[in-house]
């Protein structure tokens, strides 16, 4: 089955004591071992939401606003698209996010399409 | 639903779906779907025709059968022909008669059952209820009394439950062994859950809701079937027999509910005592104390105190500190504040209780009042049951806070 981890984080909540280098190190081994175990379909990090761009169409109208669909805390700071058995599986990959002490990892099943 | 058919389905319901759940790949929702079907079926013939020489069988296949002619009516989709076909494979070997379950794969099945509602991707209610209907072999209507919620809400809280399980691909299977003690843990807190739920009423009029107490034990029963090498399995049956063994004992004949120290103790149930203990000796033996045991411990020593005087309060003490190492709650701390009441007086019990804080809520507030009209020091007490009468949310609880708190002015006033 295939699956979404949603990486979600408060920018203020990261800790004091964060090393940039030991940090983007954790991941990429994690990500590495995704892919040795053959599970990694995808995943990306985003740009903080202050960068992003909004649209909604209405009432036929085109409206664009700076910034990310709602203002929130939380907001998601990048994906990993996996395929794994079940969710025991998928929860044990979301649970070895490195920043998991201080973010919230939501997993989601991605709709089958056929 | 008619007697025969509603004793069926309350004996062998958990293991027919149990089994269809596993038949159907862990599609819990189309289990149960197939199952109610069966149900429909049987309530018109099986009056008319007689019960079948072996109900749980013949609702088996003809569950199977439902699924099967759903599926070929929902043949539109692509997907859903791979399944038909998967289906008719599956079930191939036994389209015409009622195959006799193995009775082996039927616990593994009740096993996978009991972990898959058990799982900590569900909100811990819904696991309650879903556990509670899924094994119980209960309708929902039954299973919306036993929780005092409408028959609607519970069938969206089921059906949104089953769906999870479907969509976000919750495995039906026992846990591989590195998730099995924390996953055992949950399934074992759920039991304990509908236990409590059903032994003092958070919310709601009734103090007791003996059903839910019935529910939890013929759970607990089914796990130290299934699992007898487990130590807390069995410490939690044998907590649970020691602590129903009281319950004749904790009405008085008003309905009136009564202290420890005022109950009949020739009302307790001698034989589900004994047998708890037993359990508990068994689950000692393997030398991997846990929380249920020791809880079991400390009801047995509560058993085997022949009136409240002889209570060995010492012993209950070391066991409510061992407790605290592993579970430091605010219920537990409580618990130990009271026992050293009344082992080392009431002064030193309302010492600790001084240390617990918050979140302990009207046990907390009964405890302090307790000690508080022991240690004479009876305006406060009085003061400290109206606290606790203010906050609990039970009528029959109430009822207890008040007549505890009268008979403490009674003895103020003399």
């Amino acid at each position: 089955m295939l699956y979404t981890i949603l990486i979600y984080g408060d920018p203020a909540a990261i800790p004091a004591d964060f090393d940039q280098d030991a940090a983007r190190t954790a991941w990429m081994s994690l990500t590495q071992e995704m892919g040795e175990a053959g599970v990694l379909r995808g995943g990306e990090a985003l740009e903080p939401t202050d960068t992003a761009t909004t649209l909604r169409e209405r009432d036929g109208e085109l409206v664009s606003t700076d910034g990310p669909f709602a203002e929130t805390k939380e907001i998601l700071g990048g994906f990993y698209l996996i395929d794994v058995d079940d969710l025991d599986a998928a929860l044990s990959w979301a649970a070895r996010m490195p920043n998991i002490g201080y973010a919230s990892i939501e997993v989601r099943p991605v709709m089958p399409t056929h | 639903m008619d007697d025969a058919l509603e004793r069926v389905a309350r004996q062998e319901g958990g293991a027919i779906l149990a089994g269809l759940a596993r038949r159907f790949r862990g599609d819990l929702e189309r289990a149960e779907e197939a199952l109610q079907e069966a149900y429909a079926v049987a309530a018109t013939t099986w009056p008319r025709d007689g019960v079948p020489a072996n109900p749980a069988a013949w609702l088996t296949t003809t569950a199977q059968r439902r699924a099967l002619d759903r599926v070929r009516r929902e043949q539109v989709h692509a997907a859903r022909m791979l399944e038909l076909a998967a289906l008719q494979e599956r079930l191939g070997a036994q389209e015409d008669d009622a195959v006799e379950p193995d009775p082996c794969s039927i616990d593994d099945d009740r096993l996978a059952l009991i972990f898959t509602c058990c799982h900590p991707a569900l909100a811990p209610d819904v696991r309650i209820a879903l556990t509670v209907k899924s094994l119980g072999g209960l309708s929902v209507a039954q299973v919306a009394r036993l929780f005092f919620v409408s028959e609607a809400a519970m069938a969206r809280r089921l059906v949104r439950a089953r769906r999870k399980i479907a969509v976000a691909g919750i495995p039906f299977r026992v846990p591989p062994d590195a998730l099995l003690p924390e996953r055992l843990g949950g399934v074992l807190r759920v039991v304990y859950l509908i236990y409590t739920e059903g032994h003092a009423s958070a919310d709601g009029d009734a103090l007791q809701r003996p059903e839910l107490c019935v529910e939890a034990l013929r759970l607990a029963r089914l796990l130290a079937r299934l699992m007898p090498d487990d130590p807390e399995v069995l410490g939690l049956l044998a907590l649970l027999l020691l602590t129903e063994a009281r319950r004749p004992g904790r009405l008085d004949d008003d309905g009136r509910a009564l202290t420890l120290q005022e109950q009949d103790r020739s009302r307790w149930d001698g034989e589900a005592i004994a047998e708890g203990r037993a359990l508990l000796e068994a689950a000692m033996r393997r030398r991997r104390p846990g929380p249920y045991q020791l809880q079991a411990a400390i009801a047995a020593l509560h058993a085997a105190a022949p009136d409240f005087a002889a209570t060995d309060w010492a012993q209950i003490v070391a066991l409510y500190g061992a407790l605290l190492r592993l579970h430091p709650t605010a219920a537990v701390r409580v618990n130990h504040a009271v026992a050293v009441g009344f082992c080392r007086g009431p002064e030193a019990g309302l010492a600790l209780l001084e240390k617990v804080g918050g979140g302990a809520g009207v046990a907390l507030l009964a405890a302090r009042a307790g000690l508080l009209a022991r240690a004479c020091r009876l305006p406060e007490a009085d003061t400290a049951y109206a606290e606790a009468i203010a906050v609990s949310a039970n009528a029959a609880q109430r009822a207890e806070l008040s007549s505890l708190r009268a008979a403490a002015q009674g003895g103020w006033t003399i």
